[in-house]
């Protein structure tokens, strides 16, 4: 469920009933897209977009968490003593 | 006006291309649509065909205006082919219902491994279709079958009440020639050939999708739609009889296709996800619509499965044609899994790429 | 792509698969919650890379599969008037009601279209003044705040015109009483990312205490599911039963606050039936009653339905994760994606339709 994908931020304006709407580019396709749920990002910023809707800005520092445990896993594994 | 019944009179003028901007001869002051009076067989179906159809796809076997052509072919080995085109919108980014017509038959006959000879076309027209639609049509066939050198000879015209049809639906047949030493049959794909595609997949179903009502994106993707005859030629000029399969994915994309020519040569088939080429763009569509590209039509794109020890020559004609720049080794044939295709993913892991069921509609669960 | 291409990678893929053989010592039961999890474990044939102690089974989590069989039989008998334009995300158009689906309605000459977006409705709303528009409105709580802003949005434009038919559950219900069957042997779950990205995982707390199970919030691309699943099996070797997010870049524990504002606003918490599953006390939304005008249930007075299910189909038993597709009878003969008996194979993420497509007979 919840197709969610990453796209930037390229263009932001409010539309006929106040509602704030936006460009999204993503790699190249652009659509527009919701951005009511976010109301505090800015042009060059990623979001998640479900539905015609972004639902959150997407971390760029959290992003990077994953390759932060994929090294610990590393490191890890050389130090590990390969179990019987 | 003047100018398109003079050109048709006076014959073909070499490399001329028909612009866009030539005024349709039909005076539309006076028939600014189709009516079912041009469908009667009487004096407005004449006018159509003196007026626009012969002009625009001018050559002699046409002009006889006979009820079929009568070409001169020696003792050959013959390929004949047809398609039926019913897209929807007609025109949409980077063709129309009539460039797809030409080249979707051109296409076939190349997938035979055959140089087209010539083609027909008959035309059912709805009702009160715009008659500049109509000639923004025809304009774009001729442009088509021009480019590829290939003669429109023999054609039909209907019309049908408004409300049942689409504006216009097409149906092409070609007949080509086949070279004595070339034989392609989806029968003949062996364990160890090689899979080819000559570009990047997806692109004609995204672009199509991209302009309907409800799912339009702000960047208008074009579609693909090409004529193969020509990197086709070169493919066969290096390896001749080593091409074995010869097949273009249009509906139900390269995973449908795929799967029907591992159940006619009853063999397996293993594709490598990483290397199938993916614009970026369409890539982006696909996630954002939940489809999978193997499963969305391509126009301008072929499949090729060859001898493995040709596989890299093939690959090096496709790239040097214009048409094949993103040419790739998309995978192989094996012995194991026979009428099925499997898909080894980006990340490692093994999957079965199955036949399309029904049509594959965007999600968003 | 950005924020894709990087949660794909072989090499990276590979070591977690090694992290996570590393890690196992005895057997794990597993539940995805989300369809769309289901969908890229069997696509990129990561179920397949895991160990064999590592059992992944498959939850509710498809809305598509869970709407009652008599509001489906309601969309098609309002989608044949014809006043109305009714509009869908694609994937409930082959979803089989007791008789027919929306496809053959609008075979038949039905005004069916599918939209991207709830607001694509609203705009035809707005260009087709003497149409009725209604929405299908089917989903777990992600899709609610979109839902939520069309029905609002609906509201400050005066639109006379449109109404949604609402199909919205929620997870944490159905996570209790999947954890609350006696027959349950799932010991962890892993969490639809893209619902806590909406809802925050806050409430996932008090459920992880009370049944001592670890919940663990996880994302969509192979590296989330991977890294999702290694903290899972790390918890359970270790006795604990704790609440953990692993798809950090999208989820915050509070969650969207102004999304969660506009969906109370519109929306109000109500029992709901599942689909082969029963009622679940206080599991879905329905519009408050401030929108009551705006309920397609309320304003289509198509008279009483009966509806039949197949009895061969075990979508029940499939979705609550007691069963796989292969042990029903019906799976890949008299029940394929051509001709389905149950919404688990028409929805491209069901578990059933995934098995069948992707080779897991």
């Amino acid at each position: 469920m919840c197709v969610g994908v990453p796209g930037k931020v390229i263009e932001i304006q409010p539309n006929a009933a106040g509602v704030t709407m936006g460009k999204v580019d993503f790699a190249g396709i652009v659509k527009e897209i919701c951005l009511a749920y976010v109301p505090e990002v800015k042009v060059g910023e990623y979001v998640i977009a479900h539905a015609g809707f972004a639902i959150n800005t997407l971390d760029e520092t959290e992003a990077m968490e994953v390759f932060e445990t994929l090294k610990q896993i590393d490191d890890l594994s050389e130090l590990e003593i390969p179990q019987p | 006006m003047a100018d398109g019944i003079a050109e048709g009179q006076g014959g073909k003028k070499a490399g001329e291309q028909l612009a866009m901007g030539l005024q349709c001869p039909i005076p539309i002051s006076e028939y600014p649509h189709i009516t079912l009076a041009h469908g009667g067989g009487g004096r407005l179906t004449q006018m159509l065909i003196e007026k626009m159809f012969v002009p625009s796809f001018a050559n002699p076997a046409l002009q006889t205006l006979h009820d079929g052509a009568i070409l001169d072919a020696p003792s050959v080995h013959l390929a004949f082919s047809t398609d039926s085109f019913v897209v929807h919108p007609i025109f949409f980014p980077g063709g129309d219902i009539g460039s797809l017509a030409v080249h979707g038959t051109v296409n076939d006959l190349a997938m035979c491994g055959a140089r087209p000879l010539a083609l027909s076309s008959a035309l059912i027209l709805e009702e009160g279709l715009p008659m500049q639609d109509l000639w923004r049509v025809i304009q774009s066939m001729q442009n088509a079958a021009r480019a590829v050198g290939v003669p429109i000879v023999t054609g039909d015209t209907k019309v049908v009440d408004r409300g049942k049809g689409d504006g216009v639906y097409i149906n092409t047949a070609g007949i080509g020639v086949i070279s004595p030493n070339i034989r392609v049959a989806p029968t003949r794909a062996q364990p160890g050939d090689v899979v080819l595609i000559n570009g990047a997949i997806a692109v004609h179903g995204i672009a199509i999708m991209s302009v309907r009502e409800g799912l339009e994106f702000e960047t208008a993707l074009q579609s693909d739609s090409a004529p193969l005859h020509d990197i086709v030629a070169r493919v066969l000029d290096v390896a001749g009889e080593r091409v074995h399969v010869l097949r273009d994915p249009t509906r139900g994309g390269l995973a449908s296709t795929l799967n029907e020519i591992a159940a006619s040569a009853k063999v397996g088939i293993r594709l490598n996800e990483a290397q199938i080429p993916l614009d970026d763009a369409v890539r982006g569509a696909c996630e954002i619509l939940g489809l999978d590209p193997l499963y969305v039509a391509n126009e301008g794109k072929f499949l090729a499965i060859v001898a493995r020890e040709s596989a890299e020559q093939v690959l090096a004609a496709m790239r040097a044609h214009p048409l094949g720049k993103a040419a790739a080794i998309i995978g192989e044939v094996v012995a194991e899994h026979p009428g099925k295709v499997y898909l080894r993913s980006r990340i490692g892991g093994m999957r079965v790429v199955d036949m399309l069921s029904g049509e594959q509609l965007p999600r968003i669960c | 792509m950005k924020y894709i291409d990087e949660y794909r990678r072989e090499a990276d893929a590979q070591k977690f698969i090694a992290a996570i053989q590393r890690v196992v010592t005895r057997p794990w039961a597993i539940m995805e919650i989300c369809g769309g999890q289901t969908h890229t474990l069997i696509k990129f044939g990561i179920d397949r890379l895991l160990p064999q102690q590592v059992t992944l089974v498959h939850g509710p989590g498809c809305p598509v599969c869970v709407t009652p069989l008599e509001l489906i039989d309601r969309a098609i008998a309002i989608a044949r008037r014809p006043e109305v334009i009714f509009t869908s995300f694609g994937d409930m158009l082959r979803v089989p009601g007791s008789r027919d689906d929306l496809l053959s309605v609008k075979a038949r000459g039905g005004d069916v279209r599918m939209v991207y977006s709830p607001l694509d409705a609203v705009k035809l709303a707005q260009k087709n003044p003497e149409r009725q528009v209604v929405f299908f409105a089917v989903g777990f709580e992600t899709t609610a705040p979109g839902n939520a802003m069309a029905v609002w949005q609906a509201k400050q434009l005066g639109l006379q015109n449109f109404s949604i038919l609402t199909s919205h559950v929620l997870v944490p219900p159905a996570m209790e009483a999947i954890l609350g069957s006696p027959s349950n042997r799932v010991q962890g779950f892993l969490a639809a990312g893209h619902v806590c990205t909406v809802m925050g995982y806050w409430e996932y707390e008090p459920i992880a205490t009370k049944y001592r199970v670890p919940i663990v919030v996880t994302g969509f691309e192979p590296l989330d599911l991977l890294q999702g699943i290694y903290m899972m099996l790390q918890q359970l070797e270790a006795g604990r039963a704790q609440v953990e997010n692993q798809y950090t870049r999208a989820v915050k524990r509070a969650g969207n606050v102004p999304a969660q504002k506009l969906i109370a606003q519109v929306f109000e918490v109500t029992d709901r039936k599942w689909r082969g599953i029963g009622e679940i006390p206080r599991s879905g939304y329905r519009l408050r009653e401030e929108f009551a005008a705006f309920d397609a249930e309320k304003r289509f007075d198509v008279g009483s339905l009966t509806a039949q299910e197949s009895p061969l189909c075990i979508a029940g038993q499939i979705l609550q994760g007691l069963k796989k597709p292969r042990d029903c009878s019906a799976f890949g003969t008299k029940c394929t994606p051509e001709h389905p008996l149950g919404a688990p194979m028409v929805s491209s993420e069901g578990a059933c339709a995934a098995y069948f497509s992707y080779g897991r007979a």
